[in-house]
């Protein structure tokens, strides 16, 4: 037996890009005629073509899971910690995929780029995608990559609603669904925080209807108060405290609308940094495929009906301190999945981070995902 | 594995449904696996012992007990076990309606307080601290103690029907004077 690798990076990566000319159906009954899939691969795919783990990106994020590149060193993909040789979901023994999702900023096509029928970019125009549909754009890039069946798919929030629907849509195709702080569906509580940043985006005098490329500009002003109303919900109340306390910038306050606390900084901070790299049409769509996610729906609201057909073995975790999605709504999840006889194992983590815990190192949660990926079989 | 775990994989039967309750590191269900084809679950809130399962490649879920077993649905195992827990929970009474709700049968074994030398220490002036009994007072995790007499009462009371008693000592039967000679009880248990 090899000896255990330190963990390290999986150092520069590169991103592709899978063009397919053959059109693909949607959900709303739109058709995309071609379309781009951005995506990154690391490891080896073995003879066997066993080992391939589909990781999928949550709201914000892309297909950049590892690694840095070679032009932008300070560019780390968003999930290194867990990903890369000799850490949990270890590089050295899977091939691991990252998958840009249909509608994405970040090079798949999305509302940003160009409509072929009119030479200008889609806006408005694009349709609105569902997770169901990134799924079969992902089970087609999959099959691009000579990848059967996945030894495992793994995303957190809005990813893991998408390793969860791929136990749906492709059962026979996934063997391990791995399914991090998720919910089977959202509350009326969660659409309206997402109703409220699309209306953010929406009233932005620079929106245009969604045509504001060709304005040459942007609705940042929406796009900032979405992202903020966004981090408010992926943190708990522990965690801010925690990071922000009630220190004030200046020592005093203010009396006047400039910062005053450290959590306005903060919040001004990310949403002026959101603003300037996400496409605010991408948001709108995005935060739409969360509020249809809902596999019950066609069964009477019956998730262990609508779970019937997984075949794949689970690992479900949530995180205490969730309250976006909080332990309860994964474990809807596992009570569907027992009451279907599935193979599941569930773990609650009690850790600070709130929704963003998925994405922090926490010894419990990580040893727990290095345990369960070394138990895969290749 | 210790000498109760040794008898209640005895008690299941081939390819039978499983529940643990309190699983620790999975070593009963894993042992239930491998020697009786028995597919299961186990419960646990404890970090280190969900890690421990998630290595021994057993299915655990970590949810608390006291919470009652609303993950399960009515009658989905046929056993489900409660090995050296019994004694930890808070709402024992609850805690057995939930196990036959969820299972045909339960089986539960408790350290026996009856056993003569946790009598002795007693009538001593001492807490027992035994092989059984491992914990001074000031650190243990039982919170309620019981002898062979007192679950048969329990039972009773609520309409157990005791199918099986095993006594133990040692890892050895003991049929003579159970509640004084048994420091370990195992039962099995139907509505």
């Amino acid at each position: 037996m090899n000896a255990p690798l330190a963990p390290a990076s999986v150092g520069v990566v590169n991103a592709q890009t899978a063009h397919f000319d053959q059109p693909i159906r949607l959900k709303s009954g739109d058709e995309l005629p071609a379309y781009d899939i951005a995506y990154e691969t690391y490891g080896e795919l073995n003879a066997a073509r066993s080992n391939a783990v589909l990781v999928c990106h949550a709201l914000n994020a892309s297909h950049h899971v590892a690694g840095v590149y070679e032009d932008d060193a300070k560019n780390v993909g968003w999930w290194d910690n867990l990903v890369g040789p000799g850490k949990p979901l270890d590089t050295s023994r899977f091939f691991v995929v990252g998958s840009n999702y249909l509608g994405s900023c970040f090079g798949s096509t999305g509302p940003a780029s160009i409509h072929p029928a009119t030479g200008k970019p889609w806006g408005a125009d694009f349709p609105v995608v569902t997770v169901e549909d990134w799924v079969e754009a992902q089970a087609r890039l999959a099959e691009r990559l000579g990848i059967e069946r996945f030894a495992a798919v793994i995303g957190g929030s809005l990813g893991a609603m998408q390793a969860l629907q791929w136990t749906l849509s492709y059962p026979e195709r996934v063997r391990h669904s791995i399914v991090i702080a998720a919910a089977p569906r959202l509350t009326p509580q969660n659409i309206a925080f997402n109703e409220v940043a699309r209306q953010a985006i929406m009233s932005d005098p620079d929106f245009h209807g969604g045509h504001y490329y060709e304005k040459g500009v942007v609705p940042a002003r929406g796009l900032r108060i979405a992202r903020m109303i966004g981090h408010i919900t992926y943190l708990s109340g522990e965690a801010m405290a925690e990071k922000f306390g009630r220190l004030l910038r200046r020592g005093t306050p203010g009396f006047d609308f400039d910062i005053d606390f450290e959590v306005e900084s903060y919040l001004r901070y990310q949403g002026d940094k959101f603003s300037t790299y996400f496409d605010a049409n991408t948001y709108l769509r995005i935060t739409k495929a969360l509020d249809y996610f809902d596999p019950a729906a066609d069964y009477n609201g019956n998730l262990s009906a609508a779970l019937a057909r997984a075949q794949a073995a689970f690992l479900v975790v949530s995180f205490k301190s969730d309250w976006r999605f909080p332990p309860s709504r994964s474990r809807e999840i596992v009570r569907a999945l027992l009451d279907n006889r599935r193979i599941v194992s569930y773990l609650e983590i009690d850790a600070p981070g709130g929704h963003d815990a998925f994405l922090l190192e926490d010894a419990r949660y990580h040893n727990a995902l290095r345990a369960y990926f070394a138990n895969i079989e290749l | 594995m210790r000498p109760d775990l040794d008898a209640i994989v005895k008690w299941v039967a081939p390819g039978a449904r499983v529940l643990d309750l309190g699983c620790g590191n999975g070593e009963l269900l894993r042992t239930l696996w491998e020697a009786r084809q028995a597919p299961g679950y186990g419960v646990e809130i404890d970090d280190a012992s969900v890690l421990a399962c998630v290595e021994n490649d057993v299915n655990v879920l970590q949810v608390d007990l006291e919470s009652g077993l609303s993950l399960f649905a009515d009658g989905s195992f046929d056993y489900v076990i409660l090995s050296e827990t019994l004694q930890t929970i808070h709402r024992t009474e609850l805690l057995l309606r939930e196990m036959l709700r969820v299972g045909r049968e339960a089986i539960v074994s408790f350290p026996n307080f009856g056993h003569w030398s946790a009598r002795l220490q007693v009538a001593l002036g001492r807490m027992p601290v035994s092989q059984t009994l491992p914990y001074e007072w000031y650190e243990t995790p039982n919170v309620h103690h019981c002898t062979i007499k007192d679950f048969e009462d329990l039972c009773r009371r609520l309409g157990l029907r005791i199918r099986e008693r095993l006594a133990l000592h040692a890892g050895q039967p003991v049929t003579w004077l159970p509640n004084l000679l048994g420091s370990v009880a195992v039962y099995r248990c139907s509505a």
